[in-house]
């Protein structure tokens, strides 16, 4: 490793600083405290304006390379690895010449000696040095907080602490954390330990959430929504200890109440981290104390980001650094650039959630006007404080898109009287009408608006990263970091790409379709993660690029939502292939099939009667033993379908999904009832698994077979799920395929009972339900995700698989009323009728 | 009298981003579409490719996908896109009152 190359011994033969002495080496030493986020971004600048100039060396007091910060909650939530969130590699460091010098932490400065010391001893000379020690965790000073598992969230370590805690939590059912803050910080803490299943609470002093970037009102939409995945949120919640004996055991309220946790978060803030400076004797005020090109009181030190003091203010948000760190580098390169102080806006997602503030919204100055809008039903708060005309400050919630514009604006410090009326409505709305092009909201921002917040990426930035032949997604996350860390700008990158490029933009990672940059496993994480419940609430929040989609989305969409949100969900009819909208399927010629259900393949005379008089009574052609042992009448007319099901109802049959996605049939052969070599009753139980799965929509379509012994007359080894009976229990196979492409099933378990081969079947359905993509059979979803999750999921983890049953039980309680029915009774009749007709020859008489 | 227009009924009869047909006697069915932003369109409910009934297509845009192999079809100008080439005769159609007109000669033609 590169920075293992370093002597470790000050007074090393090759040692930099002996280099130097002797006039080997010409060039300034710039030796670098912190390997955080703003001294890296510093020497970035400063690589960008003069490459050549300075010889650095940079001390890191953690092992790893420059990752960011920022991006640790994605870590702990399990929605990116380390790997994912290192700004720069081993390889930046090499190949700029930059000594890293990690998990050594700088211990000392002597200014009068031009040296800093580290905690392993070594001595390093300076010529310039700059100080990016960033900030550290407030530890509120209640008893035991130095108790074994209460930590802060500040760095790799606290997140592997917390990850460890989870998994230990999670080998005794679930274990129990307590979140101490209520701000960015705490909230996705507590995000990232629920979805490592932990049951999170969350203890905020003040009455509003995250107070310092929202107002009461989209402080209590956050708490409501954050309440609604699982957490519990307690405002007004003041610590008076934290107990247990030799570890944390819980946390005690001021109030009395105690809640048990094993793990115990404290997030109520950072502070500068300025002791070494303050140690050196350097001017230190709430930071240290620097001037507009960073220099603190020591001209040959500098200082940068969360750990400064400037003009009275210190910065705990990332995007006050870049501007910084821009002033800094000019300074170096001897260039006048003064940093002026940053207003600062803060768009981010919360738990999923997006919010964004900005200025004052405190509302409280002298002639401050508010103008809010509510969107209760789409869960959309915005609120714009104006004074003068101008805007001051902006809360937005669930609906950030109109943020940068809002914050150019603010900045700007432009009157607003003309737009005044229409403002809150958004910028696309406000520069004519609700139909204008979203392209040209994005073409119209200014140069220097900001497009990607996690970086400080502007707008000018993308472009000519763009045009210096960045054609792709990719490219330009690897060009200029635009899109590269939360991704929620990645729509406005995309239109840059398409503003800029016209039709030569290169796709990305496959998306759902081409009506969006997500793929499908991106939408239904946000589905869930945004609660999102309608197909153009989806669209809106993830920046559709049409009006409704696709042929290929919409389907898409309405499934997944109708698996996100069993009972709650209202199904969109206009979003569904003709054949899930006729349930029938459609022919060649334009005529319908009838396929009814045979529970297992069995059927009645009585059934078998009433078939036969549809038959006759529609004059269907043809009728057919289906290859899954049932029949279908073929050339019924749409006008005919509701009455055909009348007709079939009527008889007790009831919709056989043989045009849905969905469970088609369960087929079986005879069994222990019959048969000389059956083992078990294989027909009960295909009719038992039919009873219980029919109805439930799926990825794609779903067959299930059961064979009463190993000679497999029901063909069971090519189905998506498949029961082999035999003497001492059931063999139950998955991912089978008859199809283009045959695949034999793989053997996920033996079970001993009917009923755990039906539970073990619930729980696998739902496993497909909520993972494999849309019209993905199961055979291609397994072979992505591995027989080995597979099994994970449904055999080794007992608790889950009875939680996946159970949610497919639940979703089943909305799903078993016969489409047929409905249909039969008037339902939907103007899907199934003409709207006029229309007779020329009698018209020409009549004229 | 019989004008140029042809009531067929009211425009809530048609269902959003959905169609209904009209059958014309001695001639092909006409399909009106309504799209997501609220405009008619009226075409030959046949698709050029394999006579798929449009009608029965998801409606996305001013597009209609056929429901049987997934041809893309401008219902402004009935053509198809992409690759694919071919074309469905369209038919004028307006709004007055709620109601919904079609053109009698037009749709005459396509019938004939």
């Amino acid at each position: 490793m590169d920075f293992q190359d370093f002597p470790a011994h000050p007074d090393g033969p090759a040692s930099a600083e002996t280099l130097a002495e002797t006039g080997c080496e010409a060039r300034e030493h710039l030796v670098v405290i912190g390997n955080g986020m703003a001294g890296c971004r510093a020497i970035e600048e400063l690589l960008a304006r003069d490459a050549g100039r300075y010889r650095v060396t940079i001390f890191g007091a953690e092992p790893h390379v420059n990752y960011n910060r920022i991006m640790l909650s994605p870590v702990l939530a399990g929605e990116k690895t380390f790997d994912d969130i290192v700004i720069n590699d081993h390889a930046w460091y090499a190949d700029n010449d930059i000594a890293l010098i990690a998990d050594d932490p700088v211990t000392a400065i002597d200014r009068a000696g031009k040296t800093v010391t580290s905690r392993s001893g070594r001595t390093v000379g300076y010529d310039r040095l700059l100080i990016a020690t960033g900030s550290d965790p407030f530890i509120i000073p209640v008893p035991g907080k130095d108790l074994p598992g209460v930590i802060s969230f500040r760095d790799m370590k606290d997140v592997d602490t917390m990850l460890a805690a989870a998994e230990a939590g999670r080998a005794q059912g679930g274990g129990s954390a307590v979140v101490i803050g209520g701000g960015l910080l705490g909230l996705e803490a507590a995000h990232g330990l629920t979805l490592r299943g932990m049951n999170v609470t969350v203890l905020h002093l003040p009455g509003t959430l995250m107070e310092r970037q929202l107002d009461e009102a989209a402080g209590w939409l956050l708490k409501t929504a954050l309440e609604g995945r699982g957490q519990t949120i307690l405002t007004n919640a003041d610590t008076a200890e934290i107990y247990g004996e030799g570890k944390v055991e819980g946390v005690r309220l001021k109030d009395g109440r105690e809640i048990p946790a094993s793990l115990v978060v404290m997030a109520v803030g950072i502070r500068p981290s300025a002791a070494l400076a303050r140690a050196a004797g350097l001017e230190v005020g709430r930071g240290i104390k620097v001037d507009d090109h960073m220099v603190t009181s020591d001209p040959a030190i500098l200082a940068v980001g969360e750990c400064v003091e400037h003009d009275g203010n210190v910065y705990g948000l990332v995007a006050p650094l870049w501007d910084m760190c821009r002033s800094l580098a000019d300074g170096l390169v001897d260039k006048v650039n003064p940093y002026r102080g940053s207003v600062t806006s803060t768009k981010l997602k919360v738990a999923g959630l997006d919010v964004f503030s900005a200025g004052d919204f405190s509302g409280t100055g002298a002639g401050c006007e508010d103008i809010v809008l509510r969107d209760a039903s789409r869960g959309i708060y915005k609120r714009l404080v104006l004074q003068d005309d101008r805007i001051i400050g902006a809360v937005l919630y669930g609906d950030t898109a109109d943020g940068s514009w809002y914050f150019d604006l603010l900045k700007k410090g432009e009157s607003v009287t003309d737009l005044r009326d229409v403002l809150i409505f958004g910028q696309a709305f406000a520069s004519g009408g609700g139909q204008s092009d979203p392209k040209a909201a994005v073409a119209a921002l200014s140069d220097d608006a900001e497009i990607c917040g996690c970086n400080g990426v502007r707008k000018g930035q993308v472009v000519s990263c763009i045009a210096k032949g960045a054609h792709s997604l990719d490219a330009v996350r690897a060009g200029c970091k635009a899109s590269a860390s939360c991704g929620s700008c990645t729509g406005l990158v995309e239109t840059l790409l398409a503003l800029t490029l016209g039709e030569d933009v290169e796709a990305g990672p496959k998306t759902l379709c081409n009506c969006t940059s997500f793929t499908h496993d991106d939408v239904r994480r946000e589905i869930v993660a945004q609660a999102m419940k309608s197909i153009p609430d989806v669209m809106q929040k993830l920046h559709w690029s049409t009006p409704d989609g696709c042929a290929s989305c919409r389907p898409a969409l309405n499934y997944y939502l109708l698996c996100a949100w069993p009972g709650a969900y209202e199904d969109d009819q206009q979003s569904r292939f003709v054949n899930e909208r006729l349930h029938a399927n459609i022919q060649k010629d334009g005529t319908y099939s009838v396929v009814p259900r045979m529970w297992g393949g069995l059927t009645s005379p009585r059934e078998l009667r009433a078939i036969a008089d549809v038959v006759e009574k529609y004059d269907a052609p043809m009728v057919k033993v289906t290859g899954g042992q049932r029949l279908d009448i073929f050339g019924i007319r749409k006008e005919d379908l509701p009455a055909v099901w009348a007709d079939l109802n009527a008889a007790g049959m009831v919709s056989g999904h043989a045009y849905g996605k969905a469970l088609r049939t369960v087929k079986t052969c005879v069994g222990s009832e019959w048969c000389r070599f059956g083992t078990q009753d294989s027909t009960g139980l295909g009719v038992k698994l039919e009873k219980m799965g029919w109805g439930s929509w799926m990825p794609h379509k779903f067959k299930i077979a059961v064979s009463g012994c190993p000679r497999n007359c029901a063909e069971a080894t090519i189905k998506d799920f498949g029961v082999i009976c035999v003497d001492s229990g059931y063999e139950l196979h998955v991912g089978g395929n008859g199809g283009i492409r045959v695949r034999a099933t793989d053997l996920l378990c033996k079970v001993a009972t009917e009923q755990e081969a039906m539970d073990y079947c619930a729980a696998f359905i739902q496993l497909y339900r909520e993972e494999a993509r849309y019209l993905e059979r199961t055979a291609p979803w397994i072979e992505r995700v591995g027989l080995d999750h597979v099994k994970a999921r449904i055999v080794e983890d007992h608790v889950g698989r009875e939680a996946l049953r159970a949610r497919f039980l639940y979703s089943q309680s909305f799903s078993q009323d016969d489409p047929w029915a409905e249909r039969a009774a008037g339902t939907g009749h103007e899907l199934h009728g003409h709207m006029a007709a229309f007779k020329p020859i009698a018209a020409e008489e009549m004229a | 009298m019989i004008g140029e227009w042809l009531d067929i009924g009211w425009l809530n009869e048609i269902p959003v981003r959905g169609s209904r047909t009209v059958p014309v006697e001695g001639g092909e069915e006409i399909a009106v579409f309504r799209t997501g932003d609220d405009k008619l369109f009226a075409l030959v409910n046949r698709c050029p490719h394999r006579k798929g009934p449009l009608s029965q297509g998801i409606v996305h845009g001013h597009s209609v996908t056929c429901p049987l192999h997934n041809w893309n079809i401008a219902l402004a100008t009935g053509e198809a896109q992409g690759e694919d080439k071919g074309c469905t005769p369209t038919i004028p159609v307006k709004i007055d009152g709620g109601r919904v007109l079609i053109c009698r000669a037009s749709t005459l033609k396509a019938a004939a």
